[in-house]
């Protein structure tokens, strides 16, 4: 075990460099000059004290060679925490991705229970009766809501409601400590809306793995015990076809963080996706490489943990 | 797959068109899915003939108008026929599915190959740059990018097709380690058929099904990226009547009055991406039925599990050589 722990640990060191290697020279690399984009931006906005294209340079440490831009930058992240300062916000990039970051992960994580409420009874079902009608309308209900994009779902839920009712989601959101029942209210609907996205891959997931269970041996012991249908289904098999749809959803993780910038912008949620968003609008670029970073490292550090998980409740994993 | 029934010359037309008489007959719900997206390729391709308004006439007498005889759905808010505009969206949408899924798919062969069956230090050594690829949310890697080169047809096909790329190259990778995996390999081997041959003979010809599988889920994934990348503002410009766009832009701003323009667009998306998807779960039915029931298009475990099962391709080599 520990040293299955080691392995996985040690190779995550290169995945993230890797990861912020990527993230640098995205900005930097690519064709369209960060400083040319910049200063058109500068002007458009008006600006009166236009600094020289050299300062800028400067301010931005963009004069010394690549490798020591990637190294300071990094070293500030790793020793400090310090994802250095924003073009146009007075605040440090850390202190702007912690003021966001809750409302993300609250909308991802209800979003994630959102969808495993729905897929998961649904695929066992699903798998329970093979090739029944109800089989057949889950599946391809499964395949309707992969196939839906959530800024459609998002918009639609935006418009009819008040087109038909006058109904319209809040814009305001009141922080969780004063009003909890208006924020979770409002976070609400944006999470059914990504998690309802989320649901149809869970749900294939659950019933691919149900019917495999479901094949066991000992699943036939289970039977010819005697047992009824529901202890054989739900003390049995749903306990072993679950953790691979749990492992599935952190490997889902890149979606759902994907998905949550789309929702946050159609329901005008303050999150990181909409700092991003906003970020990469303005041109300020330490800004969107912060929150990449952030987000690569989220996605990185908890597919580690249930990769850890799994192997402690599977030994086999461990021996492969 | 037996190609003899059907008495023409050429050998690969031939298994093409044995191949859909056999989708016609054993999956007829899905040869009408795949109708519907030929329906669509043809609405895209031909929708400068065959759309009843210029897409980019400005009439500002006729904006908003609700649908009738003259606009069958409508016209947005500088008077352009909505119906006109959804027919050259497909066409930017079939465009693009194209062509950036050749892109990921040649680039994941080109990665995944490799990987797979040389195995080894390059593998582990090229799946660190695939895990830091996969861990960086698909869409923020996107509109930085886009941010930077700005938006435009050929940068969307390029980025979004070698983004996809990356990812398909695990899928393959795990078809060919499945590959790798069966007895056939390891005659192959004692008999001492070299690596090269191997390669050409016996992996290259069996990673052929689960990549048309994968072909026809990336198209439906490359039309939503760029469709999310239009709407949130850094895909296509704006006057070009892509679906994501038209959804954001018309789509939003005039929502309480013309519902219908926010509607339509990813009405169009949500159906041809379903029509996709259900159509390569029957490819995947037909092309080998032990996939059948995979977890789909995130499906790379489930595919390199079942191949490792799998000791295909007999006809398919026949066929081949």
């Amino acid at each position: 075990m520990y040293t299955y722990l080691l392995r996985r640990v040690l190779l995550l060191i290169p995945t993230l460099l890797i990861v912020s290697v990527i993230v640098f020279l995205s900005v930097r690399l690519i064709p369209g000059d960060v400083i040319d984009v910049m200063f058109a931006q500068m002007s458009v906005s008006g600006r009166s004290n236009l600094p020289s294209r050299e300062a800028l340079e400067a301010a931005l440490g963009l004069d010394r060679p690549l490798h020591v831009q990637y190294l300071s930058w990094l070293g500030d992240i790793v020793l400090r925490g310090d994802f250095g300062d924003p073009l146009m916000a007075i605040e440090p990039v850390a202190v702007l991705i912690r003021q966001r970051i809750g409302v993300t992960l609250e909308l991802g994580a209800i979003a994630i229970i959102v969808s495993l409420l729905v897929s998961v009874p649904v695929g066992i079902y699903s798998a329970v009766r093979q090739d029944s009608v109800t089989d057949y309308l889950a599946r391809s209900l499964a395949i309707i809501l992969v196939s839906v994009p959530p800024f459609w779902t998002g918009t639609m839920v935006m418009i009819y409601p008040s087109v038909w009712w006058g109904w319209a989601p809040p814009i305001e959101l009141n922080p969780l400590v004063e009003d909890p029942f208006g924020h979770l209210g409002h976070v609400l609907l944006p999470a059914v809306v990504l998690g309802t996205a989320l649901a149809g891959l869970s749900m294939r997931m659950t019933r691919t793995m149900m019917l495999e269970v479901l094949r066991a041996d000992y699943i036939r012991t289970a039977w010819s015990k005697g047992l009824s249908e529901r202890l054989v289904v739900i003390r049995h098999a749903v306990k072993n076809a679950t953790i691979p749809v749990l492992t599935h959803v952190a490997v889902q993780l890149p979606v759902v963080i994907g998905g949550a910038v789309i929702v946050e912008e159609i329901f005008q949620l303050p999150g990181m996706g909409r700092l991003l968003v906003d970020a990469v609008g303005r041109r300020d670029y330490p800004l969107v490489s912060g929150i990449n970073v952030v987000f690569a490292a989220v996605v990185v550090v908890v597919n580690l943990i249930t990769d850890v998980t799994y192997s402690w409740l599977d030994p086999r994993v461990r021996h492969e | 797959m037996s190609s003899a029934s059907v008495p023409e010359p050429q050998p690969r037309g031939n298994a093409f068109l044995a191949f859909l008489g056999e989708l016609v007959r054993r999956k007829p719900a899905g040869a009408v899915f795949g109708g519907v997206v030929l329906i669509m390729l043809f609405a895209g391709l031909f929708a400068d003939q065959l759309a009843p308004h210029d897409v980019n006439a400005v009439r500002m007498t006729d904006r908003l108008q609700p649908p009738s005889a003259t606009y069958w759905l409508g016209t947005d808010q500088l008077g352009r026929d909505l119906f006109s505009r959804l027919m050259h969206g497909a066409r930017i949408s079939v465009t693009i599915g194209l062509t950036a899924t050749t892109l990921s798919t040649g680039l994941g062969i080109l990665i995944g190959v490799p990987s797979g069956f040389l195995g080894g230090r390059l593998d582990i050594a090229v799946q660190r740059f695939v895990d830091a690829f996969m861990a960086i949310p698909g869409i923020l890697l996107l509109i930085t990018i886009m941010s930077l080169v700005g938006p435009g047809m050929l940068q969307i096909i390029l980025i979004v097709g070698t983004y996809s790329g990356v990812q398909a190259s695990r899928v393959i990778r795990g078809a060919v380690i499945g590959i790798k995996e069966n007895a056939y390999l390891t005659a192959a081997e004692a008999i001492g058929a070299s690596r090269l041959k191997i390669l050409l003979r016996h992996v290259l010809p069996n990673v052929v099904p689960p990549v048309i599988i994968l072909f026809s889920t990336t198209i439906g994934y490359v039309i939503l990226a760029e469709a999310s990348l239009s709407f949130l503002g850094f895909g296509l410009p704006p006057e070009i009547p892509s679906w994501g766009g038209m959804l954001s832009d018309e789509g939003r701003r005039y929502m309480e009055r013309a519902p219908s323009l926010a509607f339509w667009p990813g009405f169009c998306l949500a159906l041809v991406v379903y029509c996709l998807n259900m159509f390569g779960d029957t490819l995947r039915d037909l092309l080998d039925p032990r996939l059948r029931g995979a977890s789909g298009r995130m499906g790379g475990r489930g595919l390199s599990r079942v191949a490792a099962r799998a000791p295909r391709g007999t006809s398919r080599k026949e066929r081949a050589g």
